[in-house]
């Protein structure tokens, strides 16, 4: 344990950035974006040097702990620290938002506020790193509501023709989930101030409160349908398309890359171990909802014309992958879970980064049918574009496979058709994905590829990362899963699941 | 007391200062009014008004720990009165930085120069050409701040109902008083003068019942009569629901609230936000005190009516907000919601709610002051530019004020880190504490509603351009610059560091009987 407050200067660095690029001068663009990119790099080396000092076999259940008194008269702390699930995806966050920096350079150019786009980048990285870091749920809550101003401004500001449109639907979607989180989070808070005496948001005085399933049935839904929105889970979706066809591609990438995120995370953080009794009900329901996500997105994805709404449609199916592996209670599927979030990051990235790079060399449009024959054209951008589609089939050998395999594999010992009819969504995958591959990259040359200009080196820097992480995690998962394992192993004590015995030979008993 | 030998109340002066010191202060304005010469007379009237709202602020701080019941037990000097007189005195003298504004309007002040001239008038005109203001507003002004004083400390329904007049007599005149668009203006007084009379009517003869049945207009005897005769409650309920209609017109709550936009939107700017924001502070003052000293013992009879109009008030109210194209209205129908959301706290008739409901005035009238601040900003040629449309573009063009203003429809909407979220939140709380699962998600299904519209105006400000023939942000003096940096101030503060204000509302304790 270190006396260094980690994860607020971790947080506080982005801030800092922000701050700084609001004071800088509006005409040098160059320098405002390099500042940026700095800070944000800063925040990166700044969770490597954290994450190195993670230890792994620790029994506590969060490390680099802080907890200041914040609004005593409701016993509300700022409260911070990080568990094995925690620790990856502030990660995540921390890798991708160096690498939209670099990969949106060029997104603002028509006059719009530059400086404005990427301070609000650095102030969503703050509210990202904290907001996965929380360990008092009212804290949570009000990093979970305020990341939506972030967002909303870098659609509605910065995004395509029908962005207004497309932020208000995300923001109203997003709010009356936050509200009904609210109202959920001060019924918790009524229940520990009749149990305890005294009143608290602290995790972890709240997952040792014994609710009377009756009122941990309700509260469930309050928080459950925050998380269900903003994951999002079939049939709270249809945000989502609007939102991702709007934004930048940048944007598109922490929106669902890594703010989508929280809501597969608060379930496994704050569903499971505090409504135990009430996760248990509704599970068969969760994993309904799931399934059909998993079939249904990757079915509308299959039918989709335009390139961003086809990858929100297949993230929801995956989305649909992780909720699954989270709500059948093995280890495994958990694991698995919370890898599939890692893996599902880095496919978003790849996926709309270079969505975005063709966009910006055909006009900005992203229908498909815009496109043809690229990789005659611009080879390199073509190859990397095959490498996303195969991450969004989950190919083996790449990071989001080992989370579907695993979370099959989990599902597979306990709920047989479940499984089966979810595998049915990787082959729709793969048929989605290739026609996309095919319909853009391959055949004979669109005219407006015509003459299109491969990847510069600042593009191809910006996707090397997630290409060599993707492959990394894929061939040698092992130094994540071992982080990641005791956390979903103390979740799975707290619900007092155990996994059950295999019917058959276990498989893949290395993990 | 026997009737035969009138007794002289005893009456501490000390106690009573800062009532004494703002209602001196409004009989001088009128003196001066009348013996000082019409160029020295706005400067001496500002010193009247802030030196003595000041230096009756000051007394209420150095008198702030009195507990007692004063002038023969008609006004309570308690916590909670103590706390939202303090309330009434910072609001009215923010609400008076806005109304000495003279830069805005090229003309002068935000109001016409002699009320009595008709628009449009060749009389009107040759006042404002010789830039005539008229410094009447002033006295008025101190005079509905002492009657809202007195409203939020009396104990007594007759005390009360004067004070009522007194506060809303000033009202009606000032909302009358607009320099531009003045038939609107006058229009606007007198619906707020008649629906205001007839409300007034309702709580006379709610008090004549509540005599009835008690003998007495004083609080404590009222509740005294309760207990000792609990049966008997047709007509002493009777008598409270039209004492409740009396004040729930003032509070502006559903179904009584049809004067609140006319009103807000014909009021010069600087009014409104005075009216808004003060009116609500001593009428919901009242109301607690009414309701919870004298009527206690019926509450299992009134919660269920609070519910209702509460539950009401917060979806109408944010319901018809978003069909509003005028950010006045659409605003006056917010402060509908926003009453709901308060009577929330009232209705839970615990000390719990009584603290969330002073939170949720402090927050509530702090957001109002800076959004009428920016609304008598943004002018066209014809005065304030309020067709929502108008403000297209406002992010581009006045990215600081557009910033205040976003923050403002934030804390309305409830988003954390703004004031209205943590007021929310302590009401929210204190409902839930007491089972009022349903009234709570009313309140979550109206806000979420509500945050449509306040999210509408970023949508105009931030992401669309500027139309043709766009207002222009008028450049303050430091009178509105700095109504308005204090209520971002408040708004911000209040929504990250709220512990302070929470201890204070809580040290205040509970209303003395």
């Amino acid at each position: 344990m270190t006396t260094i407050p980690w994860l607020t200067i971790l947080g506080v660095v982005p801030l800092i950035g922000a701050l700084i690029l609001l004071v800088l001068p509006r005409d040098n663009v160059r320098l405002i974006k390099q500042a940026a990119l700095v800070f944000s790099l800063a925040a990166l080396v700044l969770t490597v040097v954290m994450g190195l000092q993670f230890d792994a076999d620790s029994t506590a259940a969060f490390q680099f702990v802080e907890s200041y008194p914040w609004i005593p008269a409701f016993g509300i702390s700022y409260s911070v620290g990080v568990d094995g699930i925690g620790l990856v995806l502030v990660a995540l966050a921390t890798t991708l938002v160096p690498v939209t920096i670099l990969a949106g350079w060029n997104d603002v150019e028509d006059g719009r506020s530059v400086k404005g786009y990427f301070a609000w980048i650095l102030v969503l990285e703050t509210l990202m790193i904290g907001v996965f870091a929380a360990t008092d749920v009212f804290l949570f809550y009000v990093l979970f509501e305020v990341m939506l101003i972030p967002i909303y401004f870098l659609i509605g500001r910065y995004g395509g023709p029908n962005r207004a449109y497309a932020a208000t639907k995300f923001l109203i979607y997003s709010l009356v989930g936050g509200l009904l989180m609210l109202a959920a989070l001060i019924g918790l808070y009524v229940v520990s101030a009749q149990q305890l005496g005294q009143g608290t948001f602290d995790f972890a005085a709240l997952v040792g409160l014994d609710i009377d399933p009756t009122t941990q049935k309700i509260l469930f839904l309050g928080f459950f349908i925050a998380f269900a929105i903003k994951a999002p889970l079939w049939p709270f979706h249809t945000w989502l398309p609007d939102a991702a066809k709007e934004s930048t591609p940048a944007t598109a990438v922490l929106l669902i890359g890594v703010l989508d995120k929280v809501g597969t995370f608060g379930m496994i953080r704050y569903l499971l171990p505090i409504f135990p009794a009430a996760s248990e009900f509704y599970a068969p329901l969760v994993i309904a909802m799931a399934v059909i996500g998993i079939i249904y997105g990757a079915l509308v994805a299959l039918g989709q014309t335009d390139m961003k709404r086809l990858f929100a449609y297949s993230s929801m199916s995956h989305f649909g992958f992780i909720a699954l592996g989270i709500f059948v209670f093995t280890t495994w599927s958990m694991t698995g879970s919370t890898l599939y979030m890692l893996g599902h990051g880095l496919a978003t990235a790849a996926a709309f980064l270079t969505a975005g790079f063709l966009m910006q060399r055909a006009g900005g449009s992203s229908a498909i049918a815009t496109y043809g024959g690229v990789n005659k054209v611009a080879p390199v951008l073509a190859g990397f574009f095959l490498f996303a589609v195969m991450s969004a089939i989950a190919l083996p050998g790449l990071a989001s496979f080992v989370g579907e395999f695993l979370v099959l594999l989990g599902t597979f010992s306990r709920y047989v058709v479940v499984a089966v009819i979810a595998t049915l969504g990787i082959v729709l995958a793969a048929a989605y994905a290739l026609r996309l591959y095919q319909k853009v990259a391959t055949g004979p040359e669109s005219p407006h590829v015509e003459g299109m200009r491969d990847l510069n080196g600042r593009e191809v820097t910006s996707l090397v990362p997630v290409v060599l992480l993707t492959i990394v995690l894929g061939v040698f998962p092992a130094p994540v899963l071992d982080v990641v394992n005791p956390a979903v192993d103390r979740v799975m004590d707290t619900i007092g699941m155990t996994d059950p015995t295999p019917a058959l030979a276990p498989a893949g008993g290395d993990q | 007391m026997n009737p035969d030998v009138m007794v002289a109340p005893e009456i501490d002066y000390l106690a009573l200062l800062p009532m004494i010191i703002v209602g001196v202060a409004a009989v001088l304005g009128v003196i001066v009014e009348t013996f000082v010469g019409r160029g020295a007379r706005r400067p001496v009237q500002l010193v009247l008004v802030f030196g003595s709202l000041a230096g009756a602020f000051a007394a209420l701080v150095w008198q702030s720990s009195t507990r007692s019941l004063e002038v023969e037990g008609a006004l309570a000097i308690d916590g909670p009165g103590i706390l939202l007189m303090g309330l009434v005195l910072i609001v009215a003298f923010v609400g008076a930085m806005l109304m000495a504004e003279r830069q805005l309007d090229p003309a002068g002040d935000s109001f016409a120069p002699r009320a009595s001239a008709l628009p449009g008038s060749v009389d009107e005109r040759e006042l404002t050409k010789r830039g005539y203001l008229q410094t009447e507003v002033w006295p008025l002004f101190l005079f509905a701040v002492v009657g809202m004083m007195l409203f939020i400390t009396s104990t007594n329904l007759l005390v009360m109902f004067v004070a009522l007049e007194v506060m809303s007599l000033p009202l009606y005149l000032l909302a009358g008083m607009a320099r531009r668009r003045r038939l609107l203006s006058q229009e606007a007084a007198l619906k707020y003068f008649i629906l205001g009379a007839f409300s007034s009517a309702f709580f006379l003869f709610g008090a004549a019942l509540v005599y009835g049945f008690s003998g007495s207009v004083e609080f404590s005897a009222i509740a005294d009569a309760l207990a000792a005769k609990p049966g008997e409650t047709a007509l002493i309920v009777i008598g409270l629901a039209m004492l409740v209609v009396g004040l729930l017109f003032k509070v502006g709550a559903v179904p009584f609230h049809q004067w609140v936009p006319d009103v807000y939107q014909g009021s010069p700017a600087p009014v409104t936000a005075f009216m808004a924001a003060a009116v609500k502070v001593a009428a919901f003052g009242a109301m607690l005190r009414l309701l919870y000293v004298a009527f206690g013992g019926l509450r299992w009879d009134w919660e269920p009516l609070l519910w209702v109009v509460a539950g009401l008030t917060m979806i109408v109210g944010s319901i018809v907000a978003i069909a509003q194209t005028d950010i006045k209205r659409m605003i006056a129908y917010s402060s509908i919601a926003q009453a709901g959301f308060i009577l929330i706290g009232v209705s839970t008739a615990t000390a719990e709610g009584l603290w969330a409901s002073i939170f949720y005035l402090v927050a509530y009238s702090f957001t109002t002051l800076g959004i009428f601040a920016v609304i008598s900003m943004v002018r066209d040629s014809g005065g304030e530019a309020t067709r929502i449309e108008q403000w297209s573009g406002l992010g581009r063009t006045n990215p600081v004020i557009a910033t205040c203003f976003a923050i403002f429809m934030l804390a309305l909407a409830g988003i954390p880190l703004t004031s209205g979220f943590i007021a929310k939140f302590v009401v929210f709380e204190a409902a839930l504490a007491v089972d009022a699962v349903a009234l709570v998600i009313v309140g979550v299904i109206a806000s979420v509603i509500a945050a449509f519209f306040y999210v509408r105006i970023i949508v105009v400000m931030f992401f669309r351009d500027p139309i043709e023939g766009a207002p222009r942000v008028a450049v303050p003096s430091g009178f509105t610059t700095l109504a308005l940096s204090i209520s971002v101030a408040v708004t911000v503060i209040l929504g990250i560091l709220p512990q302070p204000v929470l201890d204070l509302i809580e040290r205040a304790g509970v209303f003395l009987r």
